[in-house]
């Protein structure tokens, strides 16, 4: 019988190649995983959008929230914009990262198509993206309270991806949250 | 045109590739200069797919350029600037990643087929070389008789 399972490898081999491959045709090549996933957010010192103050990185941490990298000239943040308000609008707390972008063009879009966020950190430079591990707008950081990055999301942001994917996310890290609060009483 | 006209323009074409890199800096030393050559090619653009960031004229890989370029101004190592990279962009942005549990099927992949093919060959091999001729059967002894003996007669 040995022999006779012997002429079945070749077979097997294939069945198993192609299910990696088949595999393979599903993932994206483009995705990388962050390399920030459970590491703090990085320092930076950068000015507001739109204001004379610098930001540092105590000011925006302490409570979880989004961080969005966007930018006036890149289609994609203009396509997730609206959502982006709405979110803010349920009460999601996202800050912008304005990403190698020009100030008045960035007011000028905000003007016209709405603030989602509560403040925009002007990164004229791209250092912070860089700092981020961005390679692309528009990405989107989860970070939680104590200023820890917990996910990444590459690409655009819509209903049926919160819905699926980023909503149990933000919500663990605001139940998380609201637990410590709990909790410190 | 003559012909050593002609050749010398090939020649000179043919020589621009060499300055991969597209914008100059000033560097303080010329080993620097070396090293960033070295470092730009090692390194891949993390957008540009399979591009390394001295081949690719994507913004970002004009940014981690500027930035091996301000690490190696600074007296960074080679090794600490793979290492900055890495903290940012993950294992993927070096041509050549480390050998950890995660990359050493990637390592050890090729040379395990190499082997695995091998063995088979070797084992194909020693079965045919083992292999007995099956022995005749008596009607068969009798026909190759036969026929050798025809064959003498000629």
């Amino acid at each position: 019988m040995a022999p006779r399972l012997k002429l079945f490898l070749p077979l097997i081999l294939f069945a198993l190649l192609a299910l990696f491959l088949a595999r393979g045709l599903e993932l994206d090549p483009k995705e990388l995983p962050s390399a920030l996933i459970d590491q703090p957010f990085p320092e930076f010192t950068l000015p507001k959008l739109g204001d004379d103050v610098q930001l540092v990185r105590e000011d925006v941490l302490g409570k979880p929230a989004l961080f969005n990298v966007w930018a006036t000239w890149c289609i994609s943040c203009r396509v997730e914009h609206p959502y982006l308000q709405t979110l803010a609008e349920q009460g999601v707390a996202i800050y912008g990262i304005n990403y190698k972008d020009d100030d008045a063009a960035a007011l000028q879009w905000l003007g016209d198509l709405g603030d989602p966020y509560n403040a925009s950190i002007v990164d004229r430079s791209g250092s912070q993206g860089l700092d981020l591990g961005v390679y692309g707008a528009p990405e989107t950081y989860f970070v939680d309270a104590a200023g820890t990055v917990r996910y990444r999301h590459v690409g655009v942001i819509d209903e049926r991806i919160w819905r699926t994917r980023l909503a149990p996310i933000y919500e663990e890290l605001s139940g998380a949250a609201t637990a410590a609060m709990g909790g410190a009483q | 045109m003559s012909l050593f006209r002609a050749l010398t323009l090939i020649l000179l074409v043919l020589a621009l590739p060499v300055f991969a890199v597209i914008e100059t800096y000033e560097f303080s030393n010329p080993e620097l200069e070396k090293r960033y050559h070295k470092l730009s090619q090692e390194l891949r653009c993390p957008k540009c797919q399979n591009q390394n960031i001295a081949d690719s004229n994507a913004p970002l890989a004009q940014d981690l350029r500027r930035e091996v370029f301000r690490l190696l101004e600074q007296g960074r190592t080679d090794s600490e600037i793979h290492e900055y990279m890495v903290t940012r962009y993950g294992d993927f942005v070096l041509y050549r990643p480390p050998v950890k549990g995660v990359t050493l099927l990637l390592w050890a992949g090729p040379a395990l087929l190499v082997g695995i093919g091998l063995l088979i060959l070797w084992q194909s091999l020693r079965r045919r070389r083992n292999a007995q001729p099956a022995a005749l059967t008596p009607q068969e002894q009798a026909r190759l008789d036969a026929l050798l003996e025809s064959d003498d007669r000629g």
